[in-house]
């Protein structure tokens, strides 16, 4: 699917979401499944979190659909995806990345297919965090950047842990959510500039969120992401500061300030974040 | 590069051991403070929260069911004590216990999280500041276990 038909596809679910309430299941407490991060999982905006996207409880399915754009000093990422929550057990998600780089006069197109899979709890009512073990299998349209910059591969796939707890009340009575993931990666960016390199080297890296909820609907947040250096150009880890809307259970909105440090020698990205997701 | 990675890295692994401690620590009330009976206006409050949540259920076509067979002024008094006793008022809650009420009624998840939204209904009509409302549902969240799928 083209991706500008992806995104037409999901604004079209989330409209019918919104106008239909109540088809899927709604079983779980609002803003407990997070928002969507840029890879298709339900997460943070950059980090992947245990928790399934959408309200699913263990005997509902739903399906939602997500939206996001984050434009930095040199360059543009857009992406729609699409999730489904089979039980509140597995999350399937398929989404589509464009990294635009207006210095090349070039997009670069990659998809993504991702699956998790719960192992343990509920990040409100179990005594130990929520558990879950995910897997994002990427792949480039396209691989003349990622070859000319010293790529070894044009897809790759992500294997990460994630573990999240909410506790309610915590901080001066206001709900409080962090979130540790793990991830074993060799992707350059995301992998738009390929996987792997000559300065690669197999390690997990670190990734992690917390927020505090204002209000039932509103989350203030902080999300950490470490990330390889494979081809030697000064990769950074990656944060943001963001702002999660949450309107109902069909639909969320985040916002956030981002910090992507270096990306392909261009240093200091900083930027802005927008997203929306919608389930039904 | 890598250095700063890992200073990065650990600089996030000690916030959230910082936050970690404060979640662990903020259970530790202090004596001066008010219970959580007393923040919701003590028994007057207590019953009138108590009313407006039997009032939520009252109205909602998915929950009502499983009171089909309930004596509402039995539950509504068996209710007003058990929250007494577990927000710290001056009560001893001597009814039946979670397991003997909800055994056989074979509440799912989705269900139970219904009612939780249902309580959190009536707590907003009942006026309840949002930090009080979560630290009540810190108390209930617990007894999820003696509730549903039994």
């Amino acid at each position: 699917m083209k991706r500008a038909n992806l995104c037409r596809f999901v604004l079209a679910c989330c409209a019918l979401g919104i106008s239909t309430p109540g088809i899927a299941g709604s079983g779980k407490l609002l803003a407990t499944p997070g928002v969507s991060q840029v890879e298709g999982s339900a997460g943070g905006g950059i980090v992947p979190w245990a928790q399934l996207a959408g309200y699913a409880s263990e005997e509902q399915w739903s399906l939602g659909g997500f939206c996001s754009r984050a434009s930095v000093d040199d360059y543009r990422l857009d992406v729609c995806g699409i999730q489904a929550n089979l039980f509140d057990r597995v999350e399937l998600s398929y989404a589509e990345q464009s990294f635009a780089v207006p210095a090349l006069n070039t997009d670069i197109e990659q998809s993504v297919s991702g699956v998790k899979v719960r192992l343990y709890g509920d990040i409100v009512y179990s005594t130990w965090p929520q558990l879950s073990l995910g897997m994002q299998h990427k792949s480039l349209k396209d691989d003349a950047v990622a070859a000319l910059l010293g790529a070894e591969d044009d897809s790759g796939t992500d294997i990460y842990l994630a573990a999240s707890k909410l506790h309610l009340g915590a901080l001066g009575g206001f709900n409080t959510f962090w979130n540790i993931t793990a991830r074993h990666t060799e992707a350059n960016q995301l992998g738009l500039l390929g996987y792997g390199g000559q300065q690669g080297s197999e390690r997990i890296y670190l990734e992690a969120s917390t927020a505090i909820f204002l209000s039932q609907n509103l989350a203030l947040g902080y999300e950490y992401r470490e990330k390889p250096d494979n081809l030697g150009l000064g990769e950074q880890q990656w944060q943001d500061v963001f702002v999660a809307w949450f309107i109902n259970k069909q639909i969320n909105i985040t916002a956030a300030w981002l910090d992507l440090g270096s990306i392909a020698g261009q240093s200091d990205q900083t930027g802005w974040y927008v997203s929306v997701t919608g389930y039904f | 590069m890598v250095k700063k990675l890992t200073r990065n890295a650990s600089r996030v692994l000690y916030g959230l051991i910082l936050l970690l401690a404060s979640v662990g620590l903020s259970g530790c009330q202090s004596a001066s403070q008010p219970t959580l009976y007393q923040q919701i206006g003590g028994e007057a409050g207590l019953e009138s929260l108590v009313d407006l949540f039997i009032d939520q259920i009252g109205r909602d076509k998915v929950i009502l069911p499983y009171f089909a067979k309930a004596n509402v002024s039995h539950f509504r008094q068996g209710f007003i004590t058990h929250l007494c006793d577990t927000l710290d008022g001056p009560c001893d809650y001597q009814g039946d216990s979670m397991v003997q009420i909800h055994t056989g009624m074979q509440i799912t998840e989705a269900d139970f999280n219904r009612v939780v939204e249902l309580l959190i209904n009536a707590m907003t009509e009942a006026g309840i500041a949002h930090t009080t409302q979560n630290q009540i549902l810190a108390r209930l969240a617990p007894l999820r276990g003696e509730v549903i799928k039994i």
